[in-house]
């Protein structure tokens, strides 16, 4: 089975956000003359998304995210055929055809790109003042709660919940984070960087409670007769009184329309199995960003290592890497990728380079506020995580592209000034 | 040939144009990107290119001049 089309016309880009975007826009910078489509469910334009929980929240921010380009600018500028406001909803992969519901949409070269979608709370479905954070909607309405004054909790101290928690000191409004694990973000950033994380919440008067769990919401009627919530009950049994619950507890790929399509879909997540070329199993189809599962050559220890991203950074370079191999533009690569993604925390900017998962991580920072960790695996540096030094991180990242020995990370850091990273604290 | 502009209003310092193409681009420690050649070599010109995209706040661009 060969993996792209001998000679396609049709493109066919399902998900208009940043990985769809940027695989019409190399199709076309590559000159590809035939037909694209771009199918978005969102009935509006491609956005960015780092800044719904970043500066849309923010007092002086603007109220909407920015246009990655317009609705004009894609039909006349891309000749692209914008299919927005419609849910893929099925895709045969045998008549390569994309389901909008009744209609079908046939193409020669498929990229799959339709994200992924907030994880919920269960019960909270209706409830008003609960709110994930994944679209423009969503964070104009938390923001409007946060402008109201609202006593704010957070379910998950991860980094959506975290950057709204921000948002909310810096307002001078109560917040309470509530974590189920004993450590934030263990898997992302490791034990040693998660007990820096929980230093930064403490240091600003954020109320982050670890080890604890939702028991349940409170609620009152709202003035137009609707259920609103009042509170949240945690597993201790404690209740703590909030207008406005932000629920960051992750997110899942929006793979449901992909469910009979016969693609391998990851039992973990429901994200789509890639090969190292993004390659999803059936002819001409790809896929890019949250959705993608690939062997990242990088780090994968073997073929069923598979690495799935959700950082803007991923998105980007997998739309443009789908698109060129979906319409054989190109040799199909590997893609080898250095995954890294940022993150704004009272004021702070943390920064993030390669993988967590370690055999060694070390503090590389001792005595300043601007903590630097090192991650090692074998004899490799593999990872670097960074607050406030935005000049030292890409040099990092560097290093973990070209598989450098630890040893040039040591150095780069500036050596024997280094000792091993505290030991996260047990309990809270 | 092309010159590299940088909108410093909106430059958030991330990165990733250092990361992408070393010799044009770094990083400050005060969070804003210095450009160390505004013209690329025309061997460099796709790199750059390259870099001024990966821009996750849009604030590089590639000018024809």
């Amino acid at each position: 089975m060969s993996a792209s089309h001998p000679d396609p016309r049709r493109l066919v880009v399902v998900g208009a956000s940043l990985a769809g975007l940027r695989a019409v826009e190399a199709a076309r910078r590559r000159g590809f003359t035939g037909e694209v489509v771009l199918v978005g469910a969102e009935d509006r334009a491609p956005y960015d998304r780092p800044p719904l929980s970043k500066a849309v929240l923010a007092t002086d921010g603007p109220r909407e995210p920015p246009t990655l380009r317009t609705v004009l600018s894609l039909r006349a500028e891309l000749g692209v055929d914008l299919r927005l406001g419609a849910a893929a909803t099925g895709l045969d992969t045998e008549a390569r055809v994309v389901l909008l519901g009744e209609e079908e949409v046939r193409y020669d070269a498929l990229v799959i790109a339709t994200g992924a979608v907030a994880r919920t709370l269960p019960g909270s479905e209706g409830i008003a003042g609960v709110h994930t954070v994944r679209t423009a909607a969503d964070a104009a309405a938390v923001r409007s709660a946060l402008d109201a004054g609202a006593r704010t909790v957070v379910v998950g101290a991860g980094f959506i919940g975290s950057e709204v928690a921000s948002a909310a000191r810096a307002r001078g409004l109560p917040v309470t984070v509530v974590e189920a694990a004993d450590v934030p973000l263990i898997r992302a950033v490791g034990a040693e960087a998660g007990a820096v994380l929980v230093d930064l919440h403490r240091a600003v008067g954020t109320d982050l409670r670890l080890g604890a769990g939702v028991a349940g919401l409170e609620t009152v009627r709202g003035a137009g007769g609707e259920d609103r919530v009042a509170g949240v009950r945690l597993t201790d049994g404690t209740t703590v009184p909030a207008d406005l619950v932000v629920v960051g507890i992750g997110a899942a790929p929006a793979t449901g329309w992909l469910r009979d399509s016969g693609l391998a879909l990851h039992p973990r997540d429901g994200g789509v199995v890639c090969d190292a070329t993004l390659w999803a199993g059936a002819p001409g189809v790809y896929a890019a960003g949250d959705l993608a599962c690939w062997p990242n050559p990088l780090f994968a220890r073997h073929d069923e290592d598979l690495m799935r991203l959700e950082h803007w950074t991923s998105a980007a370079e997998q739309g443009a890497l789908a698109a060129v191999h979906a319409l054989g533009l190109a040799e199909p690569q590997p893609l080898a990728s250095v995954p890294y993604f940022w993150s704004d925390w009272y004021g702070h900017r943390l920064q993030l380079v390669g993988v967590a998962a370690a055999d060694e991580v070390l503090r590389a920072d001792p005595g300043t506020e601007r903590p630097l960790l090192l991650y090692r695996r074998d004899d490799r540096v593999i990872g670097a995580l960074s607050i406030d030094r935005p000049a030292e991180i890409m040099k990092y990242r560097r290093l973990v592209a070209a598989r450098a020995p630890w040893e040039d990370a040591l150095d780069l850091a500036g050596a024997g000034a280094l000792q091993p990273a505290a030991a996260p604290p047990s309990g809270s | 040939m092309p010159r590299i502009v940088v909108d410093e209003h909106t430059c958030e310092g991330l990165g990733m144009c250092e990361a992408m193409a070393v010799d044009y681009f770094e990083v400050q420690p005060e969070g804003l990107v210095r450009v160390l050649d505004e013209q690329p070599e025309p061997d460099d010109v796709e790199e750059v290119r390259a870099a001024v995209e990966s821009c996750p706040v849009m604030a590089l661009k590639l000018v024809e001049a």
